[in-house]
């Protein structure tokens, strides 16, 4: 069973709205969310870009696939040669005429000073009002360290800045990131952009991700729309919660899914297995067996093409009272066990070409929190085992990264005291929890086998939340 | 008036529309100059066209605000067009946008100017509404005096019933006081122009305008504009059944036409772009095709015993005599599609040798045509018709058409109120 967040529930019932409204206490609504059928991508969009940005190409190769309209910005006329190449759809975007829009893109790989950051402003300040509710906004950079100069350096640094204003101040629902393509990536940004101008990226807000030299080449046959077809994907602790939603998502768009957990959970693992057409695994992860079981398993099948690392839990009390059992079950599910099972995965080269590894940290790895140095010891863990591994996957032609929700509406949340809660759920720039789908869906984006320049990344699936940001 | 040597080829370069929206949904607060501006400054922006003195811009609107007097040059001066651009309004009903067009391109064979822009622009959301007749004479009355006291006077005059009843514009003819669709019907009945057959006509311009949409052929003759990205009156799904389902719409007792089968009151603009070769070439842009040549005609429908929307039948024959070339001589026929009846009726006439004979003074009857060529991108009945805006539609539509194939030869044929026609002839 789902939590239900009974104030959302309330604040968009007709009584609610009006009390709300009337005393001013928050207004969230539902996020809108993929289904599919679907639009795929939220159009129209407009688009901006400094002199010299290099990402036109392949936005524009996105959006005539889906194919989404465009409108540019007065800045650049430049869009109408691009976009006639592509067949797309384009116009003029006047605030006055061209209605709302789903998405915002601005290109600012070319920005190489900070005085030509104005150009940024600039394009927000004309069309942030025209972002309909549950739009994107989404700005491309340089990743600093890679700029020719320091100007270049120090004015991309500074988009991280204007892209988390504008996540807190666009408010509706709209989702705000910076994606940094590194020069030679550009072919490799396809799938981030379309996941971070879609719906599924609904819950994801304020962040900042790294696109950099691709691990491996793009696979041919290679449909968006069912992007995991004919893959294997293990999924650790898949009975219920994130895990579970994990699952489907993957199984949704065409993945052989192998659902494992505890013993204890078997009922609830077979019955998700038969509906979702996958297969079941059932083991503690930390067991001294259990690596070489995972990896016998995955040599059955030919090997594993995404391995997930969900299973998690909490022991939470503060560090005089807590009793070095707490302290090491939750190091050992959440951190170590998912060390030895990537470690046995990569040794026994179970992990296919163009795999996937992608880790479940927690907002509080970077945050920390009151009563969980033993969980956000081990969630923190977590970035560093991805940090970690990344060019030992790279040299594999493999990825890893990890996501870290912030709240998330499921029983582990459900645990927590009222008060705490409510505060957790509000403290957000969507003031509202996501629902697991929205990190099953993150993953997914990490998994997808287009994601090749994806390696490394930390993203959190919080709502922007002020926790640890 | 002949400034060159010689007649010169009109190129047809290029078409912008914004999406058609039905009368008050998504344009409902959009004026025909805000539409119009739109479409002008996307054609602006397709071909380069900033700073850029043209001979003339030339459109108009059939429903026009008075303070719109000259709506198509208000409409450049909020353009990236250099402002030195002269531009004026035309109205000839539907056939207005056509008939622009026209206009330009005879300026650029005769050698006046070398390139311009045709179109036109209808809003039927945001009509000017007139004051009661009679309030407005107590106004102007009042506007005449010279004093005070003779202006409170004239002003006494009024009574609450004047304001109470404005003047609404209407869709009708002012002899005959019958609506255009009452018009049509007398014409489905005169040609026993079967329901089922006007149903057929009106699914194929809804289906094969979703095909051209599907397969991307309006994505560089169109801007998007208040959110729409295509035209809202495009029904991809419409079935026979559905539209079976309709009353009729004119005359509830045995009446054919209903609102499936006849475009329904619609917002939209529609512009292209019109040269020399010499101009395109040096401005580096292709040519889609050329303007060949066309025909305006009108027929006496008050007492000639002759339908209002028929004036076509007589124009293209007109035309194609002149030509030196038949009915069958086209790849492509435009026939706007006012009502899926007046499409049928004018194939009807032109395949009868009692109405050749009779009324178009032809030994042999135009004959029919491949009905495989007609309107085989959708055409009004899928799109919508703003009134002037239709005519640069159709034209841009059937110049890619023509430059898709490569070659051939296609007819645009459009009826408008008054008993009127224009038609034309492009050829690539
Ligand atoms: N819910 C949130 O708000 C939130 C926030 C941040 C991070 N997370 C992380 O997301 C992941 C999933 O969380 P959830 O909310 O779905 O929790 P959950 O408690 O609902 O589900 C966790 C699943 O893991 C399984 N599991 C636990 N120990 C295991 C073991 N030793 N071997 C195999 N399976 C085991 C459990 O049986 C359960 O089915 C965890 O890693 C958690 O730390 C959750």
């Amino acid at each position: 069973m789902m939590a239900r967040d009974r104030y959302l529930a309330f604040a968009n019932s007709p009584f609610g709205k009006k009390l709300t409204g009337a005393i001013g206490l928050p207004q969230p609504t539902p996020l809108e969310r993929f289904a599919p059928g679907r639009p795929d991508l939220l159009g129209p969009v407009i688009v901006g870009a400094a002199q010299g940005g290099r990402l036109a190409a392949p936005l524009a190769e996105l959006l005539a696939a889906a194919p989404v309209a465009t409108l540019f910005h007065g800045e650049y006329a430049g869009w109408t040669d691009i976009a006639a190449q592509h067949r797309l759809m384009t116009g003029r975007f006047d605030a006055k005429s061209s209605g709302t829009v789903g998405s915002a893109v601005f290109d600012a790989t070319g920005i190489a000073d900070p005085d030509d950051l104005a150009a940024i402003y600039r394009f927000f300040h004309d069309t942030i009002r025209s972002i309909a509710r549950n739009g994107r906004i989404l700005v491309l950079g340089t990743p600093p360290e890679d700029a020719p100069n320091l100007a270049g350096r120090i004015a991309q640094r500074a988009l991280e800045g204007i892209v988390r204003s504008l996540g807190k101040e666009a408010q509706h629902n709209i989702a705000a990131q910076l994606l940094y393509v590194a020069p030679g990536a550009e072919g490799a940004a396809n799938s981030s952009l379309r996941f971070f101008l879609s719906p599924r990226s609904a819950y994801v807000s304020g962040q900042v991700v790294r696109i950099g030299k691709p691990v491996a080449q793009d696979t041919d046959g290679y449909d968006s729309h069912a992007p995991h077809a004919g893959r294997t994907v293990l999924v650790t602790g898949a009975a219920r919660g994130i895990g579970a939603a994990i699952a489907e998502v993957f199984a949704r768009d065409g993945a052989k899914v192998i659902c494992l957990d505890v013993p204890q959970s078997t009922a609830d693992l077979l019955a998700l297995a038969q509906r979702i057409g996958g297969e079941r695994l059932t083991l503690d992860i930390t067991a001294p067996e259990a690596p070489k079981t995972i990896v016998e398993d995955a040599m059955a099948r030919g090997g594993y093409d995404v391995v997930v690392h969900n299973a998690g839990i909490t022991r939470d009390k503060t560090i005089a009272n807590m009793t070095p059992d707490a302290w090491n079950i939750v190091m050992n599910v959440n951190l170590v066990s998912a060390l030895r099972i990537t470690e046995a995965l990569l040794d026994a080269d179970a992990l296919k070409p163009n795999g996937r590894v992608v880790c479940v940290s927690s907002i509080a790895g970077n945050a920390g929190n009151l009563g969980q140095t033993n969980y956000a010891a081990s969630k923190a863990g977590v970035i560093g085992m991805v940090q970690g591994f990344a060019p030992v996957l790279a040299a594999r032609g493999a990825t890893i990264n990890a996501v870290a929700p912030g709240f998330i509406e499921t029983q582990m949340t459900n645990a927590i005291p009222l008060t705490i809660r409510e505060a957790g759920r509000r403290m957000n720039a969507m003031a509202q929890g996501g629902q697991p789908v929205d990190v099953a869906e993150t993953i997914s984006w990490f998994a997808d086998p287009a994601s090749v320049g994806l390696n490394g990344n930390v993203v959190r699936v919080c709502g922007q939340s002020l926790i640890g940001a | 008036m002949l400034t060159a040597n010689s007649l010169r080829r009109v190129a047809i370069i290029g078409g912008c529309r914004i999406p058609f929206a039905r009368a008050n949904t998504a344009y409902a607060e959009a004026s025909n100059q805000d539409m119009l501006t739109a479409a002008l400054q996307g054609l602006v922006d397709r071909h380069k066209l900033h700073g850029e003195r043209l001979g003339e811009v030339v459109a108009g609107a059939v429903l026009k605000h008075s303070r719109d007097f000259n709506l198509t040059r208000e409409s450049v001066l909020s353009t990236t067009l250099d402002h030195a651009t002269p531009a004026y309004d035309v109205q000839q009903a539907c056939g207005t946008g056509l008939e622009a067009a026209l206009l330009v391109a005879n300026k650029i064979a005769l050698g006046q100017i070398e390139v311009g822009i045709a179109g036109g622009v209808d809003t039927t959301s945001d009509a000017p509404i007139a004051i009661n007749e009679r309030l407005r004479k107590v106004l102007m009355k009042a506007n005449r005096g010279k004093t005070t006291g003779q202006k409170l006077a004239a002003l006494a005059a009024i009574r609450p019933r004047m304001l109470m009843k404005p003047e609404l514009p209407r869709n009708s003819e002012p002899r005959t006081k019958l609506s255009m669709g009452e018009h049509c019907e007398l014409m489905a009945k005169r040609w026993n122009i079967a329901r089922a057959a006007q149903d057929e006509l009106a699914c194929a311009s809804h289906r094969n305008l979703a095909a051209t949409y599907a397969r991307g052929f309006f994505t560089d003759l169109m801007v998007p504009f208040r959110g729409l990205t295509r035209d809202n009156n495009l029904r991809p799904d419409l079935s026979m059944e559905k539209l079976a389902a309709l009353k009729p719409a004119f005359d509830k007792h045995g009446g054919t036409l209903t609102a499936g089968n006849s475009t329904p009151l619609t917002d939209g603009a529609a512009v292209v772009l019109l040269a020399t070769e010499d101009w395109a070439r040096a401005h580096n842009l292709p040519i889609l095709a050329y303007l060949r040549a066309g025909e305006t005609a009108a027929v006496d429908f008050v007492n000639g015993d002759e339908g209002l929307l028929m004036a076509p039948a007589y124009a293209v024959p007109r035309l194609l005599e002149k030509l030196g070339i038949m009915l069958q001589d086209f790849d492509f026929y435009e026939i706007h599609e006012a009502f899926a009846a007046q499409v049928l009726c004018t194939l009807a006439a032109w395949e009868d040798a009692g109405y050749a004979r009779d009324r178009l003074k032809l030994d042999t009857p135009p004959g029919p045509i491949d009905r495989t060529k007609l309107n085989v991108a959708g055409s009004s009945l899928g799109t919508g018709h703003p009134f002037a805006a239709t005519g640069g539609r159709i034209l841009a539509t059937l110049a890619k058409l023509l430059a898709e194939k490569g070659k051939g030869r296609g007819l645009i044929s459009i009826c408008a109120a008054g008993g009127q026609g224009v038609v034309a002839v492009v050829e690539r």
